[in-house]
């Protein structure tokens, strides 16, 4: 029994003895890490390469831009194109960068905050308790977030038309905000799940409140899950896209990806102004990326994977 | 506890309302629209909205331009579907055998791309492959004849040249943001599996292509499945990238299943009955995919 398994594999020392010591291994083994590393120089400056060109067309003057032969980089490197999306030449009618910033920050960031307020009480309630529909609402929301948005609004704004609400930012936040909702209850409910129950009974039969076991115990705790999650409504409410378009109507009501793509569409497209306000409107959630960025991945396969 | 029954429910209660408001009432109502004549009349008010039964279904069946439109939404989602699935795996793999250094670089620059919005990078594709200026046209107009064909790059207009051009664009931004995503998750999965098992296999012999084979696919088959699931679901209800790239619906030969139905309701005159049926059927298509999603969540014990 055991000889002819000792036979079978007796290639396999030599091999691995020759990869460890052989001079031809080492020179392949070196040859194998220098192709490695090249593919990855490769790989990450074609990822880098459309970023880049948006910074690098941003700071060219028109003359570069348009040149027939391309400039990888800016030989005048000039402001003007920042200058001109600040001051509001670049959307015409004066209408700066700042007021379409503004409207992006205020619908995004309330939208954040209400989305954490209320997927906070549903993940708490989701968690900690065991009740009838438990399952099921989990599930609904597993499909909910599937609906897609380029269906819904449709009835929408049919809703939003007769409530007089079209063309309204605070309408679009609390829309945002709900849109939000389902992935974040059901990030949330991992991290309140994983606070020990004890500590709230041990409050409880110190005579804690409700109000206090909460404010006290339970939310200092699921501060980090908070942000990890309000991080997903952010992006989710600064890159909205077709509601936006669909509702905004007044120009100076856009926010920043409308106003983008406003200007995008022009006959004669400015391309340097485009690219220069393209670049300050990614720079936030570039700046969340990297704040989270380890939490990123976690996050989200925890959500369809569980980990 | 007192309140210890109604508790959840009250905890509940403002998730539920917004979502049910919000969410699910307009999902019903998608369905009651496509069951309606409603038009601009309606729109406006002047004619109350009237049952029209299955007229707007049996008007999208037999229409050219919806069997069009879904094609292009099918065809795209297997296209982009396949190769960030390609993409992202290989990224992954590359990423798990790099040094720190190389790896922190190549994680850093797939970071960026992830991040970057979606209007953004459909918007520097468009300026990437602009007629006047865009520098794949200048690339490919240097490039030799026998390796990019005879077109006359130098002004090529990818946005108004038919759907083949425009969805390569579509496929290239889509693919730019997408597969970051993937890659991370793979990469995450590779890390899971014991270095050993990998160890073992390369000193029996194995080569990479019956490593991945026999050793990591099957052990990242659960996080593959859902990566696939979402990124079907992702790619056919894709939106902003061909709404800009295509052209902000300029380009009717141009419209996937998205595009039509958002045209038929919104551009003049208004259909909403119709448009609410091609909503419908994206819908509809979309949750039967979710179904699979969610049941392969389940089995993996997401509820627990």
């Amino acid at each position: 029994m055991t000889a002819p398994t000792a036979t079978a594999r007796r290639p396999v020392p030599e091999r691995s003895r020759a990869a460890l010591t052989g001079r031809r291994p080492r020179a392949a083994r070196r040859a194998r890490r220098v192709a490695l590393n090249g593919t990855a120089l490769i790989v990450g400056l074609i990822t880098l390469f459309p970023i880049f060109w948006m910074i690098s067309t941003a700071f060219k003057p028109a003359t570069e831009i348009y040149s027939l032969t391309p400039h990888p980089v800016p030989e005048h490197p000039t402001l003007g194109n920042f200058d001109s999306v600040i001051n509001g030449s670049a959307a015409g009618q004066g209408l700066s960068f700042w007021i379409f910033f503004r409207n992006s920050i205020l619908v995004t960031l309330i939208a954040v905050l209400l989305a954490a307020a209320v997927s906070l009480l549903a993940a708490v309630a989701v968690a900690r308790f065991r009740f009838r529909f438990r399952s099921s609402f989990l599930i609904m929301l597993l499909i909910v977030q599937m609906i897609p948005g380029n269906a819904l609004v449709i009835p929408l704004f049919i809703d939003l038309r007769a409530a007089g609400q079209l063309d309204s930012l605070p309408a679009l936040t609390v829309l945002y905000a709900t849109i939000a909702l389902p992935i974040s209850i059901w990030l949330l409910r991992n991290f309140v799940a994983t606070i020990p129950r004890d500590l709230e009974e041990a409050a409880a039969i110190d005579g804690a409140s409700a109000a206090t076991i909460f404010w006290r115990i339970l939310f200092p705790l699921v501060a980090p899950g908070l942000v990890a999650t309000s991080t997903f409504s952010f992006i989710t409410a600064w890159n909205e896209f077709v509601f936006a378009l669909t509702y905004l109507q007044t120009p100076s009501h856009y926010t920043l990806p409308i106003y983008i793509q406003y200007f995008t569409g022009k006959a004669t497209a400015d391309w340097g102004s485009i690219m220069a306000a393209s670049t300050l409107y990614t720079i936030p959630p570039i700046v969340f990326f990297l704040i989270i960025q380890r939490r990123i991945a976690t996050g989200l396969v925890a959500g369809a994977v569980k980990g | 506890m007192r309140g210890r029954r109604t508790a959840p429910y009250l905890l509940l209660l403002p998730a539920l309302a917004a979502i049910g408001i919000i969410l699910l009432w307009p999902t019903v109502q998608i369905l009651i629209y496509s069951l309606q004549n409603f038009g601009e009349p309606q729109l406006i008010g002047t004619q109350p909205a009237t049952w029209a039964g299955g007229s707007n279904f049996t008007a999208i069946l037999s229409d050219p331009e919806f069997w069009l439109s879904l094609r292009t939404s099918v065809i795209f989602a297997a296209v982009v579907v396949t190769l960030s699935l390609v993409a992202g795996t290989l990224a992954g793999l590359l990423l798990n055998r790099l040094g720190r250094r190389m790896a922190t670089f190549v994680s850093g620059a797939a970071l960026l791309a992830w991040a970057t919005p979606q209007v953004t990078s459909s918007v520097i594709f468009v300026w990437l492959f602009d007629p006047d200026g865009g520098i794949a046209d200048w690339l490919l107009s240097r490039m030799p004849h026998w390796l990019v064909g005879s077109t006359d790059w130098s002004s090529f207009n990818w946005t108004t040249s038919g759907a083949l051009p425009a969805y390569t664009v579509v496929t290239l931004a889509v693919i730019w943001t997408s597969f970051p995503f993937i890659a991370v998750t793979v990469l995450a999965g590779l890390k899971s599996i014991p270095a050993e098992l990998f160890e073992a296999a390369r000193v029996d012999g194995a080569g990479p292509f019956r490593v991945f084979r026999k050793i990591t696919y099957p052990l990242l088959k659960p996080i593959f499945l859902v990566l696939l699931l979402l990124s079907v679901i992702w790619d056919f209800n894709i939106f902003t990238q061909t709404y800009i790239i295509t052209g902000q619906l300029g380009n009717r030969d141009e419209y996937n299943l998205g595009l039509y139905s958002y045209s038929q309701a919104f551009s003049l005159p208004p259909n909403i009955g119709l448009g609410s049926a091609l909503a419908l059927v994206l819908t509809v298509i979309l949750l039967v995919v979710t179904a699979g999603y969610v049941r392969a969540s389940v089995r993996q014990g997401a509820l627990a």
